[in-house]
């Protein structure tokens, strides 16, 4: 074991999958010479060489699309957009080709492609860099969507995105890369599907994912303080979600909250507790909560961005509500 | 090239035009849905750049992509007739087992990587399949076949500068027929000649050719794929030709005179070559009405009656195919608790 930030996590799937299997390259702006925005790639352009780690230009939709036109042929391209609110550019060929073309050719023809991303708000990097859009990708057929919290994840995930036949969309999270945890020192792998019960309870569910996940977490070390005896489910996967590990917790403490850093309308919360009703709504003795973004632009300045941003103080109050106690 | 494969072609052509306006007839019968782009007018492009390139050959294919007009690249590739034709009825013997229908044909088996409605959207995903090539070290190169109007897209621009920058085997096939669905290339685009958008701006190597005449598509072609192959490297080659029928189904070609569209008829490639071969003694015009009859039969009593009589799809089979349907647990789950 040994403690590896996230960006060291997914730094070493990458360099063990590119070690074990020629077909995988990786490609974006700034990831080979320059080691990664995030330095998830650091290193690797020198061991690998230039025709394994592509320094793209700034094309998001075409090299995307050439990473995409790779995989049909066999190729294993680990696709890193620098920001998710650049993956908008990058719609049309992983929404419109990356995401049906299986389905289109009757089977024929997979696009194991990998799209990493950070998606998520940090400091006062105002509109234009904070968006969080997992609700877009989510909604969309053929597509899976998964959300690493930590390093564990990040690493044994991405080594599962990168060996699935399906094109797989990892959710990264500014935030996040510097997080540490003790991971294995062997090779290991963790599922795409499956949401995971974090820390267990009997009084109410807190439900998250990405790094909301630590909002609860941080919420539920507050509750427990109060006597409340939170259980923290993340989801891991936003498609496909994993709705029976949800029922389960949900039939055990009867109270919901979900947390999700982006904004309400037509959004991951909305998408859970549709979920909870269809699945276990008689379960429920109190109005479920969802913790989310104002529905706002993401703000420069620092007092109304953090306003608008849903943090582990709005998730804490948010479980004294649906306990009754405010 | 011999006479038996120029008069093979001719009959090719024959071919597609008749498979076509067979299919223009199976959908005012209503037995073909959705939109439907004809390829008439244009047999001598498809036919004489994919004559120069590896087709029908299975995995050795060069691999081929397109747009929504996509029926004859994909016979022409090596997908069976009957299939397309089937896939045009949406059914199960379909070439994507009628989950495609006629703007999206696909057959792996012979690197036809498919049709798509995203107009430019195969720039980018032709200079992939280049890319794998490149990367398997296969000598097989990609070839893009896309329209005039599809230039004015951002992918264009974006895949021809990467495509050269990276020195990539993908040659891409414009097939200039001078409009956009009703618009008219000179009141959507600034550079009428689409070949010079290229050269100086991505550096790459491109050129302007007739379409019409197959004996000059094919020599063009054949030094553009040697370049491409040879050279590892992409070429942008133009064809001037033209679409006689409408854009799709439902088009009364209000954007176009009927003396324009007369001009370019004397220009058929099937006129062209059957009267080339019929004048140097080759064939004589009744040939041509042997093999249109042959090739009735053969639409009728094969390919027709493949499609009808093929099952659709089952509805139990509606999810199959979003995603891998037998994925290794190991890397998909679900999580062990
Ligand atoms: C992204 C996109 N925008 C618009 C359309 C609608 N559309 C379909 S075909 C077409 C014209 C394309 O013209 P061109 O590339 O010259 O090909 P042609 O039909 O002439 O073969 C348009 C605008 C589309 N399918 N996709
Ligand atoms: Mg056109």
């Amino acid at each position: 074991m040994a403690e590896t930030a996230y960006w060291e996590a997914i730094r070493r799937a990458h360099d063990e999958e590119m070690a074990r299997d020629p077909m995988v390259i990786a490609m974006g702006e700034d990831i080979g010479v320059a080691g990664g925005t995030y330095k998830a790639t650091s290193g690797l352009y020198d061991k690998y060489g230039e025709t394994r780690i592509i320094d793209c230009p700034i094309s998001e939709n075409s090299y995307t699309g050439i990473g995409i036109g790779a995989s049909m042929t066999g190729m294993r391209p680990i696709i890193e957009i620098m920001s998710i609110n650049f993956a908008l550019l990058a719609l049309d060929t992983i929404v419109n080709a990356a995401a049906k073309i299986r389905y289109m050719s009757g089977g024929q023809i997979a696009c194991p492609i990998v799209m990493r991303t950070p998606g998520g708000t940090a400091h006062q990097l105002a509109a234009q860099h904070s968006a969080r859009l997992a609700r877009m990708f989510m909604s969309t057929s053929g597509l899976r969507v998964v959300t690493p919290r930590g390093p564990l994840d990040a690493y044994g995930m991405l080594k599962s995105a990168i060996r699935s036949n399906d094109p797989v969309i990892i959710i990264e999270h500014e935030q996040m890369y510097n997080i540490k945890e003790e991971i294995p020192d062997e090779e290991f792998f963790r599922p795409l599907e499956g949401a995971e019960v974090v820390l267990e309870g009997s009084d109410i569910t807190l439900i998250g994912y990405n790094y909301s996940v630590h909002l609860c977490l941080q919420a539920a070390e507050r509750l427990a303080k109060d006597g409340i005896s939170a259980e923290v489910v993340d989801l891991r996967s936003l498609k496909p979600i994993d709705r029976e590990t949800i029922r389960k917790s949900v039939e055990k403490t009867h109270k919901v909250l979900v947390a999700e850093e982006d904004e309400a309308p037509v959004g991951v919360g909305s998408e859970i507790i549709t979920g909870i009703m269809e699945d276990c709504f008689f379960a429920l003795d109190s109005q479920p909560v969802r913790i989310h973004a104002a529905d706002v632009p993401v703000p420069y300045n620092a007092k109304l961005e953090k306003a608008a941003i849903p943090n582990a103080d709005d998730v804490y109050q948010g479980a004294l509500k649906v306990m009754g106690k405010i | 090239m011999s006479d038996a494969d120029k008069k093979r072609l001719l009959r090719e052509m024959i071919f597609y035009r008749r498979f076509e306006d067979r299919t223009f007839e199976a959908y005012m019968e209503r037995k073909i849905g959705g939109f439907l782009h004809l390829y008439s007018g244009q047999e001598a492009v498809g036919t004489g750049v994919l004559e120069m390139a590896i087709v029908g050959k299975g995995q050795e294919n060069d691999y081929v992509i397109t747009g929504y007009r996509d029926h004859v690249h994909a016979i022409k590739t090596g997908a069976p007739a009957r299939e397309v034709m089937a896939e045009l009825y949406g059914k199960e013997n379909g070439s994507s087992k009628g989950r495609g229908g006629s703007m999206h044909i696909f057959d792996a088996s012979q690197n036809f990587m498919g049709g798509y409605a995203l107009v430019g959207q195969p720039f980018p995903l032709a200079a992939g399949l280049a890319l794998g090539c490149k990367h398997k070290g296969t000598k097989q190169i990609a070839i893009c076949f896309l329209g005039d109007g599809a230039n004015n897209q951002g992918t264009f621009h974006e895949t021809m500068n990467m495509a050269s920058v990276w020195n990539l085997p993908v040659l891409f096939v414009c097939e200039n027929n001078g409009y956009a669905i009703g618009t008219h290339i000179d009141r959507s685009t600034a550079q009428r000649d689409q070949y010079k958008r290229v050269d100086t701006a991505y550096n790459m190597k491109s050129s302007q050719h007739d379409g019409m005449d197959i004996d000059n598509v094919m020599p063009a072609a054949k030094a553009a794929i040697d370049y491409v192959r040879n050279e590892q490297k992409p070429y942008f080659i133009e064809f001037m030709t033209y679409r006689f029928r409408g854009h799709s189904m439902s088009d009364a070609k209000g954007y176009r005179t009927k003396e324009e569209e007369a001009e370019w008829e004397k220009r058929d490639p099937i006129t062209i070559s059957s009267k080339k071969l019929i004048d140097a003694g080759v064939i004589t015009p009744a040939v041509i009405k042997a093999w249109e009859k042959e090739i009735d039969d053969e639409i009728e009593n094969d390919i027709i009656k493949f499609a009808e009589e093929g099952p659709e799809p089952k509805v139990e089979d509606l999810h199959k195919y979003v995603l891998d349907d037998n994925p290794d647990p190991r890397w998909i789950g679900p999580l062990q608790k």
